[in-house]
Formats: structure tokens, sequence, C-alpha cells
């Protein structure tokens, strides 16, 4: 239904941050170009669903700011003079108040998520000579043994490291599949667990930086995704964690 | 221009000579012979794949006339690559004798071995009385679903019969699938049961009472050593540090301890057995916040050092989460009557007159819910103990004087039947946050109860139905994020003495007017005994 209203090709289910009071289950659409900014939804019960606002990078500066869990209710409002004075004095001179609600607080989180944590098996993208981005259509998958590679897999956003590698390293490169930034190098070092499940017939990557961010692929099928499960709070303890 | 582009790479027909330009050659014999070198050369043999362009062009050209994908043109440098796939792959099939053996069907045989019954003992199934009980897994997957909690139905059924497979090889009284921690190689996957009465270890209290008794005579013997040699030489002083008495762990059975846990990566491997925690172990666990790797043995590296390795962290950290969120149905357990004290119970029974409350009531007030496991103290144990009575040994009357000073409170935690609507939150946050499974469909309707404090602790209520599980990551939550404690102070090394400070030496003025003073007092004494001389 959702398809049909907002005029996506595709449609998914992102996941489900979970609040104190109630959770909200985010989906995902998009249009024709995989790598426009995506629209997302959100609802309380999968019924009613209401388009969220683009992220902008000012809601994201803010929403990094305000710690602790979600409230499940929409309009909630998180007051900001005390968590960052300075931003909260700037808001008081637009003539706005200061506070953030708790809508722009899940947009910016689910996009620090999708930016920091959206991932891709290697080869399912290609990108054109025109700079689109599309599904590559003859992705078989990726065999058990790269499977198990943190480097078969790459960051689904603009990539940022890429152009700092080595002339040797980008030699290997294949142009067409390796624009993306790949989890080797991800900070710090060992922020994903990597697992076999079933024997061997599931990848299973989970995020220990957004604790809740679960990745699957099923080696040589075209299956993969990514979903996120969670109270959708970063987990700054990570360096102390490993 | 013609067909052939002279700078794509694979025609060799950039050759001069050879171009077969249709409009400059006017014979057709010259025509024909121009196409067969073209076609000579496009079937020109590969040095390196033994593939030739020609045969390489018609695969492909037939594939796509099969095939007729869209936006061929788009697509065509892969469907090349999948040609020469194919055709590498028909090479090498002499060469593929070994078939590669996935590490699917190593798995599929360990779950083979789960299904398979003990034969002969089993032909018959005897329901002996002492038959423990098999926790009915499938039946909690089923309601935590409800929930959105949970394992895949095949996971859950494997456990099941690991558990039985559990059942069988120890002597256990009841069993409980307690829940699934997740690591970073491997999970965990835990069970909780009560061992039948008089399993309980005995050895390992007695290795330790063996290498405490040891380590006083060690002591009592450095002692004696160090006094002989006092009265040879400056000894440097002896280090005042005495480490805090140890705080002895809970009796198995009783406290933190009172059910014994078993862990198995996944469900057909063998179940390892957790040792007993230590109040120590709890103490430092609270402090620290590591991911589990998966394998039992790995050293817990962090600061404050971390007695033991991953498997006493693991217990640790199963003790702090079963004893902050496990919870029931108020009434459902009552303490038995015959007890006086309610402070000291450490036992309770099912309540024969208990009546299940609505659904609707258990998810409106939290009251509804209590704790059935006691608190850990800050001790690290669930009955407070004096460390003073367990040091019998005092050696010198030093060590009694100073430890009298340092009484340490009595500590007491919450009886052991709380509501849970006592728990503390954490800044706005309740510490538990309760929900029906849904709206639309009251009469079957869960209620379900999700811990704020442990978060991935779930416990679901449905008339007298009732059970607790835990998938997570196994940390407690902590709104404003970990802080390693600091190092503490370094220790004085030496205490202050004079023999022991520096003290400034005395400068050349002051060593030569303390001398000049010396041989006046000198010179002094001296007249006065020739005075004294001279006066006989």
């Amino acid at each position: 239904l959702v398809q049909r209203d907002y005029r996506f090709e595709r449609v998914w289910f992102w996941g489900c941050i979970q609040g104190v009071r109630g959770a909200y289950y985010i989906a995902e659409g998009l249009g024709p170009d995989r790598a426009a900014p995506r629209s997302r939804l959100y609802s309380l019960n999968c019924l009613d669903w209401s388009l969220l606002t683009p992220a902008t990078e000012e809601m994201l500066a803010l929403a990094e700011q305000v710690k602790g869990r979600f409230q499940g209710d929409p309009s909630f409002e998180y007051s900001l003079a005390e968590i960052n004075t300075e931003a909260a004095a700037r808001l008081v001179q637009s003539g706005k108040e200061p506070v953030i609600k708790e809508e722009a607080r899940l947009v910016a989180t689910i996009e620090h998520i999708d930016r920091a944590v959206g991932i891709v098996p290697r080869g399912a993208f290609m990108k054109t000579p025109l700079g689109s981005v599309h599904e590559n259509r003859h992705f078989e998958g990726l065999s058990l043994v790269e499977a198990k590679k943190l480097s078969s897999y790459f960051h689904f956003t603009e990539p940022a490291n890429l152009k700092n590698k080595t002339l040797w390293e980008k030699a290997d490169l294949d142009p067409s599949t390796d624009f993306l930034d790949s989890l080797e190098h991800d900070i710090p070092q060992g922020s994903w667990s990597i697992q076999l499940e079933k024997g061997g017939t599931v990848v299973v990557l989970r995020s220990l930086l957004w604790l809740g961010l679960t990745f699957y692929h099923v080696p040589m099928t075209k299956q993969f995704g990514y979903v996120y499960f969670g109270t959708g709070e970063k987990n700054l303890d990570l360096p102390f964690m490993l | 221009h013609g067909p052939y582009q002279p700078h794509e790479p694979g025609y060799g027909l950039d050759q001069p000579g050879y171009s077969p330009y249709e409009d400059e050659i006017p014979d057709p014999q010259a025509r024909m012979l121009a196409i067969k070198n073209a076609k000579a050369c496009l079937l020109k043999t590969s040095t390196k794949s033994g593939l030739n362009l020609y045969d390489h062009l018609a695969n492909i050209l037939t594939k796509i006339l099969d095939e007729q994908p869209t936006n061929t043109v788009d697509i065509i440098e892969n469907i090349s690559k999948d040609v020469k796939w194919a055709q590498f792959r028909k090479k090498l099939d002499t060469l593929r004798d070994e078939h590669l053996i996935p590490p699917t069907f190593e798995a599929a045989e360990k779950y083979k071995a789960l299904f398979i019954k003990e034969g002969g003992e089993e032909e018959h199934e005897e329901l002996d009385e002492e038959m423990p009980s098999l926790p009915n897994v499938m039946e909690t997957a089923f309601y935590f679903e409800q929930a959105g909690i949970g394992l895949s139905k095949d996971e859950s059924y494997y456990i099941l019969l690991a558990l039985k497979n559990l059942i069988n090889v120890q002597p256990i009284q009841t069993c409980r699938f307690w829940g699934k921690i997740l690591g970073l190689e491997m999970n965990y996957i835990i069970a909780e049961v009560e061992l039948r009465e008089g399993e309980e270890e005995e050895e390992e209290t007695g290795e330790e009472g063996e290498e405490t008794v040891a380590e006083e005579q060690k002591e009592m013997g450095e002692g004696e050593e160090e006094e002989e040699q006092k009265e040879k030489e400056p000894e440097p002083p002896k280090s005042t540090y005495k480490p805090p008495p140890e705080i002895p762990k809970e009796a198995n059975g009783t406290g933190t301890n009172k059910y014994v846990y078993f862990v198995c990566n996944e469900p057909g491997k063998p179940w390892v057995k957790l040792p007993p925690v230590t109040p120590a172990q709890i103490v430092c666990a609270r402090q620290i916040k590591k991911f589990f790797t998966g394998r039992l043995d790995a050293p817990v590296v962090s600061f404050p050092p971390f007695p033991g390795n991953e498997a006493n962290y693991l217990r640790a950290q199963i003790a702090r989460i079963s004893a902050g969120t496990h919870v029931s149905p108020t009434g459902f357990y009552q303490f038995p009557e015959d007890e006086e004290e309610e402070e000291g119970a450490d036992t309770y029974e099912e309540n024969p007159e208990f009546e299940p409350l609505p659904v609707a009531e258990m998810v409106e007030s939290l009251a509804t819910w209590t704790h059935h496991v006691k608190g850990i103290l800050k001790q690290g144990r669930c009955v407070w103990i004096n460390p003073q009575k367990s040091e019998e040994n005092d050696e010198d009357d030093e060590e009694e004087e100073e430890e009298e000073e340092e009484q340490q409170q009595e500590e007491r935690g919450q009886p052991l039947l709380t509501l849970i609507s006592e728990d503390e939150g954490m800044k706005d946050i309740p510490a538990w946050t309760a929900q029906a499974s849904t709206n639309l469909i009251p009469e079957y309707s869960v209620a379900i109860l999700q811990s704020n404090r442990w978060p991935g602790a779930y416990a679901f209520a449905s008339g007298r139905k009732f059970e607790n599980i835990y998938f997570g990551w196994g940390h407690k939550y902590n709104p404003e994020g970990h802080t390693p404690a600091l190092p503490p102070p370094a220790e004085a090394e030496f205490p202050s003495e004079p023999g022991i400070t520096e003290a400034v030496d005395p400068t050349v003025e002051e060593e030569i007017a303390f001398k000049a003073a010396q041989e006046e007092a000198l010179a002094e004494a001296e007249e006065e005994e020739e005075e004294e001389g001279d006066d006989d």
C-alpha cells in the first residue's frame, strides 16, 4: 500500500527503534536511483505510515547531543537547554524554541545508522559510467570464502576513504563495483562481528557500534539485507568493550 | 568508419593490410580472402586461456539470443565474463575430484546427532518420578514470538533437543532455557539447571582450603626469616599493604550460586558447565564492560583486572542479569508458612492459591510482577557476610586494631519477593516497560515485560504461564556511557623516616663553621684542663 501511495519502486522494512513507551517501525522506499536520498516512513503500529522529512546537517548535529532512550511519542520534545547551551542559544536567537522534537531525532538517528553501518555485499551494486547506481542483475552472491571476509562488504554511502588507498590497491579494484568504502578499515578495528549460522548457509554481520544492526546474506544467492532492532543509541563504549 | 574500431582490445585487426573495408576492395576474390583472413585472426587462440575470440563471440551471441536480457548493451561485459567463466570451469573438470565439503555438512551432522535417540535405553519411555522436567522450549518460543522476540523455530527446536541431551548426561533436577548471549565470534546458549542434591562438587572447596592454608604458612615462615634478618642488617621497610580480606563465595545452592549454568556455542556442541561465581568476580564485573568473544577460555583484559577468564565473566554477568530481571507474577511464589524472618528467607514455593490476573492488569501496573531472585549486594553476594569473621588467624595485634576502625556497614538488600514497581529507574526512564502483545485480539494477548536496565531481558505472562528469557549482548544499560575505573593512587613506598628521607648535605661553609666550633670547644676543654692542672 505504501508503495502505491508514494510511488516507490521498492519498499522494504528498515527496522524498529524501541522507545520506552512504544516502538517505531521504519520503512524505506526508493525511486529508480538506488543511491538517491531515501525517503523514510515511520509508523507506530505498522498501519498508518507518515513520511519523515529528510535529515539536515543541523538536525544531525543536534541529535548527536541528545542521549538516552527514545520515548515512543513522536511529539515529545527534548529540552536542549540542559544538553547544549550553545545550540539552544542559537535557536532562541533565530526565534525558535530550544527544543528538539523526537521526530527530528528519529530522522537524524536513522540517517546516522544508515550512513555508518548500512552495508551491502561487494558486487551487488554497480555504477554506470553516467554515475547512477543500480543493482547488478548478475550478482550471484558471494562465495563462502569471500563471505567471511570483511573486505567483501561495503558501506552504502559516499565513499570517504576510497581515494586514500595506495595505487597498488587501486589497481585491483574494478571501478564499476568497487566504488564504495569497504568495511575493513572501520574504526575501531573489530567493530563488526561476523558469524556463520545454520552451518554456513547464512552469514550474519552484527555491528557493534550501533547495537542491533544485523546484516544477513545467503552466500551464492542474491539474498541480502539488513535490519535494525534496537534502542537507537550509538554504542559509545565500544573502545572499552573490545 | 569501419565496423571494427581499432582501439578496442581483443580485435587483432589493427594490423595494417587486413582491414576488411569493403569499399576499398573492389575485387570479390580479394574480399573473400580478406574475410578469411579476418576470420583467421578471430580464430587466433589466446596463449593464456586456450580460448579464441571467434568462439567466444559466438557463445556470447548465442547466449544473448537465448536469454534475451533487457538492456543487453549495458551488461555485455558481464555476459562476456560469465561465458568465459563457464568455459573455464569445464576445463578444470578433471581436476575437480575433491568435492569441497562446506561447513554446512559438518553442522548438519551435529544436528543429526541431536535427533538420534540413544539406542536401546529408550525403547520404552518410562515416566520415572525422578525424571527431570524438560522445559517446553517450543511453547515458550511461541509465546515470545507473540511479542516479537525470540529465535527462529528451527533454532528453538535444536535447543530443545540439546537440552534433552544435557538432561540425559548430567544428573539434573530442573532445567530451563535461560537465553542466548551474543558474542563476537560465536554466541552462547545458556541453560539454567538445578542439580540433584548431593551432586555438588566438593573438590573445589577442598582445593581452595588447601591453598589458603599454604599461603598462611608461607607468610608465617617469611615473617620469621625477616625478624632474624632485622637484627643483622637494616631492612627495607616492609610493605604495609594488606589486600582486603577475601570474601568467600556463596555455597552452591544458595544465593548467587543457586543454579548451575551450562553453556554451549551452538546446539549440538557439547555443554560446558560454568564454575560457580565469587563475589570478587561480581564486583569486578560491575566495573567493566567487555564484549564476549565466544570462547570460554579467552582472557578478559580490563582494568580493574578481572579475576578469571571469559567463563567466569560470563557466569558473573548471568548472575547479575538473573538477579536483576527474573520476575514472576505477584503471588505466584510465596514464602513457606513456617518462615519467621522474611529477610533471611531464601526459598520460595509456588502458591497453590494463585489466581492469575487478566493480561490488561498485568500490563497496566508494574505492581503485579515481583522479583523471585535475590538481589546482589554491593559486596557481591546475596547474603551479607562480615569479612572479619572469615579471618581466623590474626597474627599481630596491630592488624586487629586497624580492622576494627574500618568496620564495614552491614549491607541490607531488598527482601526476596519485592514488587518490581520499586525498581529504580534511570533518569527519566522507568526500569521496566510493559506491553500487551497485541491490541487487536485481547483474548489471546500476552503481557510482555521488557527490562530497560538490562536491554534484552524479557518476561511474559499469560494466565498461569510465565517465563523469563534473555537475548542480547550481556551488558547493563548505562545512560551516561561507561567510564572505566581510575587506577588507585600509587602507594607510598617508604614511610618517611629520618634515616631514609633525603636531606640537603651541609655546604662547605657550614662544615667549616661546624669544625671551627668543634675546635673551639676542644680548645676550651683543654684550657679548662690546663687550668685544673695548674690549680693542682
